[in-house]
């Protein structure tokens, strides 16, 4: 299996029609493609960081200034950066906008992703951050949009999980 | 030398500025000077309030954005300085007081008690291209000046005592800290996208 160059440039298409300026991420292998687009649009900012968690310090100064930012990270970059979502974003209402790779789920080859695969939601669910999949890259233009308006009606993260079925082919 | 007297001696520079404190008793020292809306206090998330200024210096790249953070809080997100380095904001000025104690959580000492880390030495190995190490009044008012006035990535490392403030309080509920915040820079800050390029980035009005 390798990660779809053509499905990842949806996703970042949906980025971009999501109106989205600036990214933080942590590098990982379904993002490879994402982040090399990011990293080649000159009107995109790219933030790669040491650690998740510092990109919920990052998006929190990016929306302070306006700036439309969403961020990449895999799911268990996700678990490094728990509290920083939940004393920053959600104790002072930052909206978050997560595109999380699922890594660990159905398909799963490798065991080292499993233990975070299987506890990704219910920890999502635990932190009342609502969370779509995005499987089809037709649609997910159109949720990357969709997540974006919520995360700032709402004031809070939201997560929308990449999926094998979308960044594997 | 006194957190709350080096944070005192730098206020009147402060007004036209977006400043981010860490917890406890940074924010409150700032704060009992007299608050403004261009200053925001993280009270919990420790170690990300240099990632908040350096997600405001990259998105406004022509205001200058002063972190005033403590050695517990910088412990716990070392890498922030790494990736500081790495983007180097010009307008981004990251102050860090060292008493060499966790004071606002028990007082334990910290890391750097006795001088066993050095911050100045990780921020420069970290490639932060300009850090001072202060320890006088001084020195730290002759520190932050030239941090203010070039345009660079600049860290300073300020020895203190472990003291803090005898109360602790302040007029407004948390999230209301953060919407008068993102108003003020709405309305004090033009954004370069919106702005013609001898108006990039600067403070309309105050």
């Amino acid at each position: 299996m390798t990660v779809s160059r053509e499905n990842s440039k949806a996703v970042y298409q949906g980025i971009k029609d999501a109106g989205v300026r600036s990214i933080s991420a942590l590098p990982e292998t379904w993002l490879v493609y994402l982040l090399q687009l990011a990293g080649n649009d000159p009107e995109m900012h790219l933030i790669e960081v040491a650690k998740e968690e510092e990109a919920i310090g990052i998006a929190a100064g990016a929306y302070f200034a306006g700036e439309k930012h969403l961020l990449l990270m895999q799911n268990h970059g996700f678990l490094a950066a728990i509290n920083g979502i939940v004393s920053l974003a959600q104790l002072y209402k930052i909206p978050l906008c997560m595109l999380i790779a699922l890594r660990g789920h159905w398909g799963e080859p490798y065991p080292w992703h499993t233990r975070g695969g299987i506890v990704t939601e219910e920890v999502l669910r635990a932190l009342q951050i609502p969370f779509e999949y995005a499987r089809d890259p037709a649609k997910v233009g159109k949720q990357i949009r969709e997540a974006y308006t919520l995360a700032h009606s709402a004031l809070w993260p939201v997560a929308l999980l990449l999926t094998r079925d979308l960044m594997e082919d | 030398m006194q957190r709350a007297k080096c944070i005192e001696a730098i206020y009147p520079e402060l007004h036209d500025k977006l400043v981010v404190t860490n917890m406890g008793a940074c924010a409150q020292e700032l704060y009992n000077l007299g608050h403004r809306d261009n200053f925001f206090y993280l009270q919990h998330a420790m170690g990300l309030a240099s990632s908040i200024g350096l997600g405001l210096a990259q998105s406004l790249p022509q205001v200058k954005v002063v972190v005033l953070d403590g050695d517990g809080s910088v412990l716990m997100n070392l890498g922030a300085l790494a990736t500081m380095a790495r983007y180097k904001p010009a307008n981004l000025i990251h102050i860090i007081f060292d008493n060499g104690s966790l004071l606002s959580t028990g007082g334990f000492p910290s890391h750097t008690a006795e001088g066993v880390t050095d911050l100045a030495v990780i921020a420069r190995g970290a490639g932060v291209p300009h850090v001072d190490s202060v320890s006088t009044p001084y020195d730290f008012m002759e520190a932050a000046a030239d941090a203010f006035e070039r345009n660079a990535l600049s860290v300073i490392v300020a020895k203190v005592e472990a003291v803090g403030p005898d109360h602790y309080g302040m007029h407004f509920q948390l999230p209301e800290n953060a919407f008068l915040f993102k108003r003020w820079i709405a309305e004090h800050v033009r954004k370069a996208s919106e702005s013609p390029s001898s108006m990039q980035g600067e403070i309309k009005a105050l």
